[in-house]
């Protein structure tokens, strides 16, 4: 499972990056959830969103999953490729699937990498 | 394990599994005289005589089948039904369908939805149709649930035409109970004169669904191009409430830019029976197909390559997207729409539009001369289908009463759900209608209004 140790980490299973302000769905999400066949993102660029609020809509094969914004700010830009292209989700989860931008984004309640590969771990057992 | 019904050794075994020690003690909950309470029923009978009775009882009906001359429509028609059909539906294979979750153990089911998809699309002029709907006013109240859905809740109007099937506008209201939406176009004073194409004055940015009927319910036919590019304009979506025999002959919703189209199936080979059951058709778009309620079978491929039908994009369904989900339906009707599906495959394409013009030249034969009556007429001019709003100067259910004693089933009466339209009935001609029947229908008002 890779979890980079820049980002910050949601329950939620969402990812934050505070030097760059992007988020979206981890790893683990991605390989929990199996096949993405479908997302729909919720927020437009200039929409100011809170922590904890749904920006987006994961659709797998056999699963379906609101995604929670990990972070409170401006929403400066809305990664729109991803709706033409799902399974990057499943590919490249913390890079090319990146879900939204935020400009001045504050994290709500996340974890640091090593707690959050443990609180996975947890869960896998 | 073996489907076999408990045998003492088996109750005795379950018993024990639940700690109990007889059945007295397992419905102990339940007080004594409450167990097997006294009915008031009358004597058995015996099988024949239960059939008897029963058959007496079916006898004391009438139906278009030999008893009455049908005039009424309405949203059920009465058309011939080829005897495949019922044949078709009666193969234990389909008859006992239950939803086709396996593949591997149901491609005969799969495929079978798959074509009435394929049927619906092609007639509508539509990207993509699910299994189905209960009925046509199902099936139009989850298209607003669906535009509800795609502006996720933002837009909490629906504006619907006042010549939109007014059980159809009932049962909107009854599905949208709760989700704070406002229902608007229909109020009873609306102008029934007016053009469909004034619906747009009540267009707004928070209208999410225009929805109108094509047949209006007055059989009145419009072209839609114009009012869906405005409503399209205004960044709302439209529906088209579609008569689907009507589609083989006219240009087709989807070619006019529809979003969504939906209607009633029955007039595919279905029985009108007492009002169902029935199926709604139910297409759209592809680009809200994620967004559509029911179950939806795909084409794809098996694991040797060869071409099979299964399930698809189930996950934005209900029993996986739970309170997310755009409805919390997704029964369909298998039977019913596999029903249509025979029928269509049976008449094909020249034979659907046979029917259709058949309907339409009898209805306009009809209209002609019932016309001509004293004190009847024609309440619009426009061009319609098969179906007419007819003055008949007097109150519909005396009218209909008298028609009733001549073996004749009159027209619907609007003044119920119209009160502009009191004395007003709704005539639909189908190519069930002989020429004969039709002229006793003018012959037998005619010497109404003389007396």
């Amino acid at each position: 499972m890779n979890t980079p140790a820049n980002l910050k980490y949601t329950k939620s299973d969402e990812w934050f990056d505070p030097a760059t302000g992007k988020a979206g769905i981890t790893d683990y999400a991605q390989s929990q959830l199996s096949d993405i066949v479908f997302v729909e993102i919720f927020v437009e660029a200039g929409d100011t969103i809170e922590a904890g609020k749904p920006i987006a809509s994961v659709e797998s094969v056999k699963a379906s999953a609101e995604i929670y914004s990990p972070a409170s700010g401006k929403v400066s830009a809305v990664n729109k490729d991803l709706a033409n292209k799902p399974e990057s989700l499943n590919s490249d989860a913390f890079g090319e699937a990146w879900m939204i931008q935020l400009e001045g984004g504050s994290a709500g309640d996340v974890m640091d990498s090593a707690a959050y590969e443990k609180y996975c771990e947890e869960r896998t057992h | 394990m073996t489907y076999i019904p408990i045998s003492p050794k088996e109750r005795d075994a379950m018993l024990e599994t639940v700690g109990v020690k007889s059945l007295d003690d397992l419905f102990d909950a339940i007080p004594a005289k409450h167990r097997f309470p006294k009915l008031d029923l009358p004597k058995a009978l015996t099988e024949m005589e239960a059939m008897q009775e029963l058959s007496d009882i079916a006898h004391a009906n009438e139906n278009v089948r030999g008893d009455l001359i049908s005039f009424l429509g309405a949203g059920m028609y009465n058309h011939y039904i080829p005897s495949a059909v019922d044949h078709m539906l009666r193969r234990g294979e389909f008859y006992t369908a239950y939803t086709p979750y396996q593949p591997e153990i149901s491609q005969g089911t799969l495929q079978a939805i798959f074509e009435y998809q394929s049927l619906m699309s092609a007639l509508t002029g539509m990207d993509v149709s699910n299994a189905s709907h209960y009925d046509g006013a199902t099936a139009t109240a989850e298209a607003v649930s669906l535009a509800y859905a795609q502006y996720r809740g933002k837009r909490k109007k629906v504006v619907v035409s006042p010549t939109l099937h007014p059980q159809y506008r009932e049962v909107i209201r009854t599905y949208t109970q709760g989700m704070e939406l406002e229902v608007a176009g229909d109020d009873a004073n609306a102008n029934l004169e007016s053009n469909p194409n004034d619906l747009i004055n009540l267009v707004d940015e928070d209208t999410s669904l225009v929805i109108v009927q094509y047949p209006a319910f007055f059989g009145r036919v419009y072209d839609y191009t114009k009012l869906i590019e405005a409503v399209h304009a205004k960044g709302a979506l439209i529906c088209v409430v579609a008569n689907p025999t009507a589609l083989a002959m006219f240009k087709t919703p989807g070619d006019m830019g529809a979003d969504i189209v939906v209607g009633d199936g029955q007039p595919l080979g279905i029985p009108m029976w007492y009002g169902g059951p029935s199926v709604g058709f139910f297409t759209t778009r592809k680009n809200m197909v994620h967004k559509m309620a029911g179950r939806l079978v795909g084409e794809t491929v098996d694991n040797r390559g060869q071409r099979s039908y299964v399930l698809t994009l189930t996950s934005r369904e209900q029993h996986i997207k739970r309170e997310r989900a755009t409805s919390n339906i997704c029964t369909n009707q298998g039977l019913i729409a596999l029903g249509t599906a025979v029928y269509l495959s049976l008449l094909g394409k020249s034979g659907l539009r046979q029917v259709a013009e058949l309907c339409y030249q009898k209805a306009h034969y009809a209209a002609a001369q019932l016309s001509q009556i004293d004190g009847m007429g024609l309440c619009f001019t426009e061009p319609f289908f098969h179906e007419f709003a007819l003055c008949v100067g007097r109150p519909v259910d005396e009218v209909n009463e008298h028609l009733l004693e001549h073996g004749i089933l009159g027209g619907y009466d609007l003044g119920q759900d119209y009160p502009a339209l009191k004395d007003h009935m709704l005539i639909a001609v189908t190519e069930m209608n002989s020429k004969e029947e039709i002229d006793t229908l003018v012959e037998v008002l005619s010497e109404m209004s003389h007396d």
